[in-house]
């Protein structure tokens, strides 16, 4: 077909609907709040309990990551991403996710080649290039303190 | 006889003997929900996993049309089958019970319009007088093996389609089987409803080839498949030195909102006007304000059981005379994609006519 391809895809850029950018982001900067703020709610429940403040943050973590893997199993997570967008994906609830649902979808193909295998196949990148980034500003880091430059 | 470079007239056309339509519940909640044969609350359909679901629900619909046709599975000649997992397996774990000699078919979702094909070529060459074809698709097997898992929370753009959990069966037989079948039971009567004693018969066939427009958006298979479908219905056109007026419906399997804009204007520039004659599957299977499935449904199962719950029905009551019948499909694997190939689209091209049952019942 003689139909440039370019002009194809500009021309069904034109005809295809999208999702409002202005509603997506105040739903996330909604959701996204709100989760943050339960976090904060929980670390200064517990320093108010007297534990000490890195204690509650480690804790509070592990509160947001059991909260959402819960919600995961129950089928909720998905739908308040649905209108939530980044505002459930960006805190450490969405990595909490991309762990979770694969390992619910594919423990049918076993311990080892399902669990095992495809629990990392939406957050193994996240991992890989999280680790790689670190590395990166670790070295950055160093060789300006070398410098008297750190910060 | 051949017609022209991909088509094909039959003098003996066979006959769409009995059909069946199984649905997932979202699909039996939407427009069409009343007139499918039987609709699974169960998304597992009983089963442990999804795949086997999806093989439990092609063989109820294989079962289903066999029964509807007051048939036995040692009646039917070959079987054309397919889906869209890898290798098949849905229908390869589907079908096995049935033991009839088998051709596994992809043709993503035009599977059923490939089925059709084949199979009426098969009866009308007289290699077969009664051939069984069948295709399906299940939204969970589908979400699993081209996109995310279903626990996993994303946002779906608004050219998403839906994949439709449902699988679609047609017995195809040469039309002196069906009416010495009609003489042996005179009971079609009943089965087809009262007042509506027409056949659907296949009268014409147009092979579609891989239409490549460089389309890359997985999540906009309408745009990937619209190309096809104005490829395949233009070659039909010329094929049988027809237009859209020959028509009274032309019917696409799965383009969704997006894809049927890109064949209107498509056809338009060709000189024809679809807009009156058109109709899209997968725009009629869901109600996209209350259901929430976006740009429409897919997927094999989609043309499949609208083409036995809502359009034969009506070629059968004399409705729509003739139909050009083109199931779409986009041929996505998640390598090719990964590896920045574009969706290669195809489309067959299906007629379907009205005949009068009293020819077939006298003599």
């Amino acid at each position: 077909m003689e139909v440039n391809k370019k002009l194809y895809e500009n021309y069904v850029k034109e005809i295809t609907p999208v999702h409002s950018k202005g509603v997506n982001m105040l739903w996330a900067f909604l959701v996204g709040g709100l989760i943050c703020a339960l976090g904060q709610l929980v670390i200064n429940t517990l320093i108010a309990y007297g534990m000490d403040r890195d204690s509650a943050m480690a804790w509070n973590q592990l509160f947001l990551i059991g909260l959402s893997i819960l919600l995961t199993g129950l089928n909720i997570f998905p739908k308040i991403t649905k209108f939530a967008g980044a505002g459930t994906l960006v805190p450490i609830t969405g990595f909490a996710n991309s762990v979770v649902a694969p390992m619910l979808e594919f423990k049918v193909e076993g311990q080892v080649f399902g669990i095992g295998v495809k629990a990392f196949t939406i957050s193994g990148p996240v991992i890989l290039y999280g680790i790689l980034s670190t590395w990166i500003l670790g070295i950055l880091a160093y060789v300006l303190g070398l410098w008297n430059l750190g910060w | 006889m051949r017609k022209g470079r991909a088509s094909l007239e039959f003098e003996n056309p066979p006959v769409i003997e009995s059909s069946a339509a199984v649905v997932g519940k979202k699909e039996g909640e939407g427009p069409l929900g009343q007139a499918f044969d039987m609709v699974e609350e169960d998304p597992m359909f009983g089963k442990k996993t999804w795949e086997e679901a999806e093989s439990a629900m092609q063989e109820k619909a294989c079962r289903l049309a066999l029964e509807k046709g007051g048939l036995k599975p040692e009646e039917i000649r070959y079987l054309f089958a397919g889906d869209l997992l890898g290798q098949l397996i849905a229908t390869s774990f589907g079908v096995a019970d049935l033991e009839i000699p088998l051709f596994g078919l992809y043709g993503a979702c035009s599977t059923i319009g490939e089925a059709l094909t084949l199979g009426a070529m098969t009866v009308a060459a007289g290699y077969g007088e009664r051939v069984l074809t069948v295709a399906s698709s299940h939204f969970a097997t589908a979400e699993k093996q081209f996109r995310f898992p279903l626990a996993y929370g994303n946002q779906r753009p608004y050219s998403a389609t839906w994949t439709v959990t449902g699988s679609g069966a047609f017995v195809l037989a040469d039309r002196e089987a069906v009416k010495e079948k009609r003489r042996q039971e005179k009971s079609l009567q009943r089965k087809s409803g009262p007042g509506s004693p027409g056949l659907a018969v296949i009268t014409g066939v147009t092979a579609g080839k891989i239409a490549d427009i460089g389309a890359k958006d997985s999540m906009n298979m309408g745009a990937a498949m619209a190309p096809a479908a104005y490829s395949t219905i233009s070659r039909n056109f010329m094929d049988f030195q027809v237009d859209e007026n020959h028509y009274d419906k032309i019917i696409s399997g799965d383009l969704g909102e997006v894809g049927r804009t890109v064949l209107l204007d498509f056809m338009a520039a060709g000189g024809y006007d679809l807009s009156k004659v058109h109709m899209d599957c997968g725009i009629e299977i869901y109600d996209s304000s209350s259901q929430d499935t976006h740009a429409g449904g897919s997927g094999c199962g989609c043309s499949a059981v609208t083409l036995s719950a809502a359009i034969l029905n009506r070629i059968r009551s004399g409705e729509w005379k003739r139909v050009l019948f083109v199931p779409t499909g986009a041929l996505l694997s998640t390598v090719s994609f990964n590896e920045g190939q574009s969706i290669p689209g195809i489309a067959h091209g299906v007629v379907i006519e009205h005949r009068r049952a009293e020819e077939s019942q006298e003599e």
